[in-house]
């Protein structure tokens, strides 16, 4: 982009320019999907929950459907009093919820929307995903402090203890999708499970379609949502880490917390059900892809490759909020028809099963693996995942010959070269 | 304006930001008396520290830093202080025996360190030729993840007995970096426990003072 703007746009010095312009762009449509995705989900979710209480939820403000509800709220937040309380600790008190939110926003920027489209392509996204929304709990934990408040202490103490135990089986569910395709680098993962949806990890084999789901439960776990809602918890703690908040500051933790629902759901639809890659290759079938000259086809030689390429990812784009957007309905059902765990059951969740299942998959991934037994994905697929692997393929070249000119770092010979020194 | 904006480096600039916000709120952790202030001081310089590992390109090693240390730190926030301190808002007092052994020893770091930093030849940034990287090995973590693992992919062919001896790698490191963490562990487990259980003989008389005990 920013390339783009120094060549036509710019004379001659004014390259920073550039930089900075692109910069901006990407920064603010990140900004637009957290802001215009909080609204729209808690909209969402004031009408499913009405739905599920048998309720209508909001009707009337915008209309039909009470569509504008979140706008007129958020307005409603902005002129509320600003408090901070007394015997706060009023810094902390007041940088707590931009903590939170910067690091929901700050996943966003690796979270890959369409093949390509990324804020910065990190070929780590997926580590660094995680190790950002960690910190969103840091937010909780100073706003439960800084409040002088017994309820705000007790919410920010249960979300630790529960975040710091759910860290760990999350991480041992990511690994699994990475180690199939054999990279960090998201829009890889995602690459590697084009074509029909029997190449979704999620179908890899039995022990995927477990990780999932104990995925899924970890991820609603680490963004705090109910049924692990126990930091806000308001039948118990009032409204647990937030309750001395109001207006602005309190909001922004509520955009927070859709944002990183956004984000584990996201990571979700990339890790295990293909990402922007739809059921059926429509785009790919249409010739809405990049490829040029012979490759090019259809509407690919209709419109060119850069036109053609575009549309396709728009089309995936569109796939992927789909997709992410079930993932967050399904959070919302979940808050709304179960009950609150206690404290104890949470804990025992996490590391008397969550943590005991995740790995027994994970070794069960790892066999499946390394014996290479036959699993859905090998159905229609071009090339098997595990042999795309950061950047090179190994089906190009013959097993035997596996010395190259860079350093050796190829296959079995020579990590077993290594280990048996 | 536009001509002094077109000459400032901009790797420069946000080398110098992320510098300088570490650095101060690192003089932050060691002006507050407020604990948990400290903390959130730490948290924003080893971000800032992060911050300049991304700028290095060294994806990997930021990434590492937000997970391991800035996400440490909050644990350490979360268990060293809130199961320890017994009031709120809970300041500290540093003596000044206290001051004088960690400015002796914070001098002798900085002596070496200076001294390491002004060994370096040419300051420049590092410049990577084509033809030594090859499309396999660029931007590939496999090579940390296996040195951390035992293995050090970019020793195996050495011929060199002395220089082979490093193909162990990392892995005695890593092994005694995670001893050190649960000796951490089990020494904060420790103090954090109750100072003083109730002895035999002074068993509660009546019921309320069982329930106080109890809860």
């Amino acid at each position: 982009l920013a390339e783009y703007f120094n060549a036509n746009w710019l004379p001659e010095g004014w390259s920073w320019a550039g930089y900075l312009l692109a910069a901006l762009i990407h920064c603010g449509l990140l900004l637009m999907v957290v802001a215009v995705a909080a609204m729209f989900f808690i909209w969402l979710e004031r009408k499913a929950s009405g739905r599920i209480q048998d309720r209508l939820g909001p009707t009337r403000v915008g209309g039909r459907f009470g569509w504008l509800q979140s706008l007129a709220d958020g307005i409603k937040l902005l002129t509320k009093e600003d408090l901070v309380p007394g015997k706060a600790d009023s810094l902390l008190f007041r940088l707590a919820p931009y903590v939170a939110f910067a690091a929901s926003f700050g996943a966003f920027l690796a979270l890959p929307f369409s093949n390509g489209w990324v804020g910065a392509h990190l070929n780590i996204a997926v580590f660094f995903i995680l190790a950002v929304l960690g910190l969103e709990i840091f937010g909780t934990i100073l706003a439960g402090y800084a409040s002088a408040s017994k309820w705000s202490l007790y919410g920010a103490m249960r979300e630790a203890a529960q975040v710091v135990s759910y860290e760990v089986p999350l991480g041992l569910c990511v690994i699994v999708p990475v180690m199939i395709c054999g990279s960090m680098d998201l829009i890889q993962i995602a690459n590697c499970q084009q074509g029909l949806f029997t190449n979704w990890l999620i179908f890899h084999d039995p022990f995927t379609f477990v990780v999932f789901w104990v995925y899924f439960a970890c991820a609603t776990a680490s963004v705090n949502r109910a049924p692990f809602d126990l930091a806000e918890a308001e039948s118990e703690l009032v409204a647990g880490f937030h309750t001395e908040y109001s207006g602005f500051r309190w909001s922004i933790f509520f955009m927070a917390e859709y944002g990183s629902m956004f984000v584990v759901s996201g990571l979700a639809a990339i890790l295990f059900f293909g990402g922007w890659n739809g059921p059926i290759p429509i785009a790919s079938w249409l010739g809405l892809t990049y490829a040029t000259g012979e490759d090019a086809w259809l509407l690919g030689s209709l419109l060119g490759p850069t036109m053609a390429g575009y549309l396709g990812s728009l089309l995936g784009l569109l796939i992927f909020l789909i997709k992410s957007i079930l993932g967050v309905t399904l959070m919302i059902w979940a808050r709304w028809t179960l009950p609150r765990l206690r404290i104890d059951q949470v804990i025992t969740m996490c590391w008397k099963y969550c943590v005991p299942i995740a790995s027994v998959a994970f070794v069960g991934v790892l066999f499946w693996q390394v014996l290479g037994i036959w699993s859905p994905n090998d159905l229609f697929s071009p090339q098997r995942p595990g042999q795309v692997r950061e950047g090179w393929v190994t089906d190009a070249k013959e097993p035997g010959t596996t010395e190259d000119t860079s350093t050796g770092l190829r296959d079995a010979p020579v990590v077993a070269k290594g280990g048996s020194s | 304006v536009t001509i002094l904006l077109a000459t400032v480096n901009w790797h420069t600039f946000f080398f110098m930001l992320f510098a300088l916000l570490a650095c101060l709120f690192a003089l932050g952790v060691l002006f507050s008396n407020n604990i948990v202030r400290m903390a959130f001081y730490l948290v924003v310089s080893l971000g800032a520290l992060a911050g300049l590992q991304f700028l290095a390109g060294a994806h990997f090693v930021g990434a590492m830093q937000v997970m391991i240390y800035v996400g440490g730190t909050m644990v350490l926030l979360v268990f060293g202080v809130m199961l320890t301190a017994h009031a709120a808002f809970t300041e500290m007092k540093t003596r000044s025996g206290d001051w004088l052994l960690s400015i002796g020893l914070g001098i002798a770091l900085l002596v070496l360190l200076v001294q390491t930093a002004l060994r370096v030849e040419t300051w420049q940034s590092p410049q990577i030729s084509q033809e030594k990287v090859s499309p396999a090995d660029a931007h590939t973590t496999t090579q940390i993840g296996l040195g951390l693992a035992g293995v050090r992919a970019d020793r195996l062919d050495e011929d060199d007995p002395v220089r082979a001896a490093g193909m162990s790698g990392y892995l005695l490191a890593f092994e005694l970096i995670a001893i050190h963490l649960l000796v951490v562990l089990v020494g904060a487990a420790f103090m954090a426990r109750p100072r003083r259980l109730p002895r035999r003989d002074e068993v509660p008389r009546n019921e309320d003072e069982r329930h106080d005990l109890t809860t």
